[in-house]
């Protein structure tokens, strides 16, 4: 990692042992201080240009890193550099040449009309007046909020309020954009329209940071992902990295009807089972074995689930989000 | 950019159903309790003195709301985040609001003359008409700095309206809106001086009525510069603290 800052050709994000903790109290009469370890020493760079995937469950640090990064937040301690700026000492630079965009229905201003929280924003990043309507036509253009600009945020659609948060970020055309899980709750249309945005602004040489709890979007769209588990990185590579990693492993899928605990713990153990993992779907449950010694793993599944209605099985190879799973359950 | 703020600020707040009841209705009630009182006391107090005070505590209940609301209110639309990231100084993009919220206050002004004169009969004329424009216009801009020192430390807690309820009555009366500041206990006076309402109130009336405007309106002034100095170094610590403790979001 380098120690010196390199604005014009060092990597787009450094970042070198950043850890963030929180500090939080509990108890109502006797008052306890809790400190919650968010991000536990986290390296990575990603390269200009590059589409980056970070990807954990729910509370692995992700939104944490990102906040840092987007100077929202003070590191507890490491470095953290965009395009070479420093987010501590120089915070206002790092913050000319990025976007955030994040997911859900806030973060814009419901009494206004989606032309006036463009407008207003673009004079917080000194938009030059002169090029201000051509810019803003632009991005409404590309986010299709085209005709609809002059319409109050608070009649809006989820979707159509996350094509706004896409058009703020991008409207002063930063050189470094993070998207926190931009599809969320968006229509499956929709989603489709976003993660095609995201891949044009990489293919026009943007550097992108992308969240997602949506594998197939990872794996469609990232150059290089980072799995973070616990505020720790567990594992960084190519989609096909990753996806290699579980390569010795055969996933089998079971669609069936009255499975029990006692039937899935058996499953569990298993010779060569690594994983079971259920879900609910409608009435049937749809079972993910995961094992590395795939030697009759049907037939003995079968066996198990014998006097069980079971509507479907077949094994397959693995997917980024069996490698996924398999990362972040092995913690 | 401050203008932009202001302009956007003013246009939110004035589509808020609770700002423009607070701005119009409240200080309506108080100008009909005190020119009632008037009038029937056979006070020596001219009406439009009571109706100036009323006005100024409706821009102050706006101010007071508005910038402790204004920043929650921030906070719960999710819109803290965006514009702490935003590089254009955070210091000039809660002046903007603030300002904003202090000008929606000039409804209250606006209706408790107009009530006065409708209603009790009060005399709207005015001794300076021009010290009178520049009277109200420093009084906003004096009040609308106020509510940045107060946004600014309220920007930290999650509960601001409470801090926002406590500050809106003791402020109207230690202020002289209603009573003379003569008639308050002398302890009162040091914090009525660092107050800007009880200047702009003095300049306003001393302007419509006859009297000396200058002095009330340099020392709104004075106290201006002040809240200005305060507030962009309160600012500037809390975004820093509020980045160390992660209080810009609401979760």
């Amino acid at each position: 990692m380098p120690q010196t800052a390199n604005f014009s050709s060092g990597p787009a994000i450094e970042i070198d042992g950043l850890r963030r903790t929180y500090r939080t109290t509990t108890g109502t009469l006797r008052r306890r201080r809790l400190e919650v370890e968010a991000v536990r020493g986290i390296s990575l760079e990603v390269g200009r240009g590059e589409l980056f995937g970070l990807l954990g469950p729910n509370g692995a640090g992700k939104t944490t890193t990102i906040r840092v990064l987007c100077t929202l937040l003070l590191p507890t301690s490491g470095v953290v550099r965009v395009l070479g700026h420093d987010v501590v000492q120089d915070a206002r630079e790092v913050r000319r040449r990025i976007g955030y965009v994040f997911g859900g229905d806030r973060g814009l201003y419901d009494r206004l009309s989606a032309l006036d929280n463009l407008r207003y924003f673009a004079e917080l990043y000194a938009l030059e007046p002169s090029h201000l309507r051509s810019r803003i036509d632009e991005v409404l253009e590309m986010v299709g909020l085209k005709g609809r600009e002059r319409e109050r945020v608070e009649g809006f659609s989820r979707g159509m309020r996350q094509r706004l948060h896409l058009a703020r970020g991008l409207l002063h055309d930063p050189p470094v954009l993070f998207f926190d899980e931009p599809t969320i709750g968006v229509d499956p249309v929709g989603a489709r329209e976003v993660r095609q945005l995201i891949g044009d602004l990489a293919k026009a040489g943007k550097t992108v940071l992308l969240t997602t709890h949506y594998m197939f979007e990872a794996d469609s769209l990232c150059d290089r992902i980072a799995v973070i588990s616990r505020g720790r990185i567990v594992a960084e590579g190519t989609p096909k990295d990753l996806k290699s990693a579980a390569s010795d492993r055969t996933v089998v899928e079971v669609e069936a009807y009255g499975v029990d605990e006692a039937i899935l713990a058996r499953m569990r153990a298993l010779e060569g089972v690594e994983s079971v993992a259920m879900e609910v779907r409608d009435q049937a449950q749809l079972l993910l074995v995961q094992a590395r010694q795939a030697d009759q793993l049907t037939a003995r599944l079968l066996q198990l689930l014998e006097g069980i209605r079971v509507e479907r099985i077949a094994a397959r190879e693995p997917t980024l989000e069996d490698a996924y799973v398999a990362l972040v359950t092995q913690e | 950019m401050l203008f932009t703020g202001w302009f956007y600020q003013l246009k939110m707040q004035a589509q808020s159903g609770f700002m423009v009841m607070t701005a119009l209705i409240q200080p309506l009630i108080f100008a009909s309790i005190a020119m009632a009182d008037q009038q029937a006391g056979n006070r020596t107090l001219p009406l439009l003195y009571y109706a100036l005070g009323a006005g100024i505590m409706g821009i102050w209940s706006t101010v007071v709301f508005g910038c402790g609301g204004v920043i929650s209110w921030q906070r719960h639309q999710g819109m803290l985040e965006p514009l702490v990231m935003a590089p254009a100084p955070f210091v000039l993009v809660l002046m903007g609001i603030t300002l904003g919220t202090a000008t929606v206050g000039l409804y209250s002004m606006a209706a408790t003359l107009l009530w006065g004169w409708l209603v009790f009969g009060a005399h709207l004329h005015l001794a300076s008409p021009g010290l009178f424009a520049a009277a109200a216009l420093i009084t906003v801009v004096s009040l609308g700095l106020l509510g940045l020192v107060m946004g600014s430390s309220f920007v930290l807690y999650r509960n601001s309206n409470a801090i926002s309820n406590m500050l809106e009555y003791p402020v109207w009366l230690i202020t002289g809106l209603l009573v003379p500041l003569s008639l308050l206990p002398g302890w009162t006076h040091p914090l009525a001086y660092v107050l800007a309402p009880t200047w702009g109130v003095q300049a306003l009336r001393a302007a419509a009525l006859g009297g000396q405007a200058s002095i009330p309106i340099v020392w709104c002034l004075v106290a201006s510069t002040g809240y200005l100095l305060l507030g962009v170094w309160l600012v500037h610590v809390v975004e820093v603290r509020a980045r160390r403790h992660a209080t810009l979001n609401f979760q």
